[in-house]
């Protein structure tokens, strides 16, 4: 219970914004219904697998690791997965780096315990990936060589204090955005992994919206420097739903498969709509002139982030892409004696065993 | 030392510069679940911390809370021993200080747990339990460590021998104080000797026991430690955050 030790700011919901959390409750009941009903108890032993798999996604049932599953489902929800896993932990990095720093002993408890909570969040999605025969020494080993990604927004540098909490209100509300629809994934294990993982994006969110609330009523340099953040993190957060529909290589086929259920332009127009309220709350400005309510799409009209910046970071040439990923290899070489120790160690142990009841 | 407060404040700084040490590593522990478990371990030091800098300035009645005096104390104000304030190093060094630690703490929140101030009590009743799992986690590495691999064998034999000196500090006599830490010494040596041995590690015999952390004397890595984690509360003044 680390954290709880503050007050819901001014708007003072518990509620995570925009109903979401009730989403990610809705989705778990869901899943224990599903389970409840129960699938028909496999394929028929000359049934055609392919329709089988069909027939149980278009169920809303879920599909489980022992079930076979389309090739290309695999490899897609495998890269998915591990680029979620791999994004939690580089993700540590920008607001692992303001530990040291934090102004307060109550906020530097709650941004460690958030830290830590992220490496839980890796650590699991990582186990929901090995469900589909792959290890988690892969998957790493992936990452290091730069041939799976991690979200592009972790690529950006957290340089004020204020980063950590709009890191907290807008990266980790896009994240949960983006995460909620995934709570109803057809994939079970990454399904449960969601659930679990949105509910804690949502305390997350909630602190970092409560740092930049305090900043915004604080001093002027406070307030400054809360605005500075915000003008640096909003657009790399819009691009947090990726490349617009037309240009999204994979959306298809995810949602035909129920792996995704809201396409990129949708979600960020979610976010969009749900942050200006926050804003006016916050007493901030989102940096867009162009930002207003468009009453015919009951909806808000707002400027689209550079996917051209968007496509360089994503290719390794955002301004920290080569710092996180040095960060991480030296974090991995640096521990390689000790985890050879311990590996050593458990072996001797065992052989000991071993003799004992020889 | 002399009085509640300056005993508190000790206790409060040895989890606080603990804590801010232990911090240092994450996002780069060896293992995630180390990464996992050192935040846990900084997660309890600087929650002890919290609570004993409260009660330090509510028996000081100089209207100082625990941020007045974790960001607002220079470094000769800090009681902390200096085997807290050591750097990391690698992986061993780091658990040689928190086995040390542990070893220390776990006796003296026990202690603390029984003695007649209330408040005191009631923080050592909490931090005890904390101390046992920090005992366990850092034991495991030393064993680990000490018997592993050839090369884990060297560096932890080579921590030990490092942090060794720093431990004597810790059971510098206060008969004054609610827990004399004179008195803990036997419980410590009963913990480490054993684990020490089966790590395959020796005790070095050097006579050597720098100490003066007590009375605000620290190494030269103190005033950086602080120097890094109060810049920005005093870049503000005032400011509430």
């Amino acid at each position: 219970m680390y954290g709880n030790d503050f007050s819901a700011p001014g708007g003072g919901s518990d509620e995570a914004p925009g109903g979401l959390l009730g989403e990610v409750e809705a989705a778990e009941a869901e899943l224990r219904a599903a389970a409840a009903r129960g699938r028909r108890g496999g394929p028929a032993p000359d049934e055609d697998l392919a329709a089988y798999f069909a027939e149980v996604v278009d169920a809303e049932q879920k599909i489980e690791p022992r079930d076979w599953m389309p090739d290309a489902y695999r490899r897609t929800l495998i890269r998915q997965i591990a680029q979620h896993a791999h994004s939690e932990i580089i993700g540590m990095q920008p607001e692992g780096n303001w530990i040291s720093r934090a102004p307060s002993l109550k906020r530097k408890a709650i941004l460690l315990a958030k830290v830590q909570d992220e490496a839980g969040h890796g650590l699991y999605l990582y186990a929901a990936a090995e469900t589909l025969g792959i290890s988690r020494d892969e998957l790493v080993q992936l990452l290091l060589d730069g041939r799976q990604k991690y979200s592009s927004i972790f690529n950006y540098p957290t340089l004020s204090w204020a980063d950590v909490g709009a890191i907290g209100w807008l990266v980790d509300g896009a994240a949960i955005v983006n995460q909620v629809p995934l709570c109803r994934c057809s994939y079970g294990p990454y399904a449960r992994a969601m659930i679990r993982v949105c509910k804690e994006e949502s305390f997350h969110q909630r602190q970092g919206y409560e740092i930049l609330h305090t900043l915004a009523h604080g001093t002027p340099a406070q307030q400054a420097m809360a605005q500075d953040a915000v003008d640096r993190w909003w657009y790399p957060s819009l691009a947090m739903f990726g490349p617009p529909d037309g240009n999204s290589t994979h959306s298809a086929q995810s949602m035909a498969w129920k792996i995704k259920r809201f396409s990129n332009d949708d979600l960020r127009q979610r976010f969009v709509d749900m942050c200006v309220q926050q804003a006016e709350v916050l007493g901030l400005r989102i940096p867009d002139d162009d930002l207003r309510w468009n009453d015919e799409r009951q909806a808000h009209d707002y400027t689209q982030p550079d996917y051209d910046e968007l496509l360089r970071v994503i290719s390794g040439d955002g301004p920290c892409n080569r710092e996180r990923i040095a960060h991480r290899r030296a974090a991995h070489s640096d521990g390689a004696w000790v985890r050879e120790a311990a590996a050593a160690y458990a072996a001797k142990r065992a052989g000991q065993k071993e003799t004992v009841a020889a | 030392m002399n009085g509640p407060f300056d005993f508190a404040l000790a206790l409060a700084d040895d989890a606080l510069i603990a804590a801010q040490r232990l911090a240092e590593w994450t996002t780069r522990a060896p293992e995630m679940e180390e990464d996992i478990a050192l935040a846990n371990i900084a997660l309890d030091q600087l929650g002890a911390a919290r609570l004993l800098l409260s009660y330090a300035g509510e028996v000081e009645g100089a209207g100082r809370d625990e941020d007045a005096l974790a960001y607002l104390r220079d470094d000769r104000e800090f009681r902390n021993a200096l085997l807290v304030e050591l750097p990391n190093g690698d992986f061993a060094v780091t658990m040689a200080k928190l086995f040390f630690l542990a070893a220390y703490q776990l006796p003296l929140y026990t202690a603390l747990a029984g003695c007649a101030d209330q408040r005191l009590a009631a923080i050592g009743a909490k931090a005890r339990k904390e101390s046992a799992y920090h005992l366990d986690h850092g034991a495991l590495w030393v064993k680990r460590l000490g018997d592993g691999t050839e090369e884990s064998h060297r560096r932890m034999q080579a921590a030990v021998d490092q942090v060794w000196p720093y431990t004597h500090e810790l059971f510098a006599a206060d008969p004054a104080a609610p827990v004399d830490p004179a008195t803990l010494r036997p419980a410590f040596d009963e913990v480490v000797g054993p684990v020490l041995a089966e790590a395959t590690l020796t005790r070095p015999d050097s006579g050597w026991a720098p100490g003066g952390g007590r009375a605000g004397v620290h190494t030269e890595h103190l005033a950086y430690l602080l120097a890094e984690m109060q810049v920005l509360h005093r870049a503000h003044p005032g400011a509430q955050w």
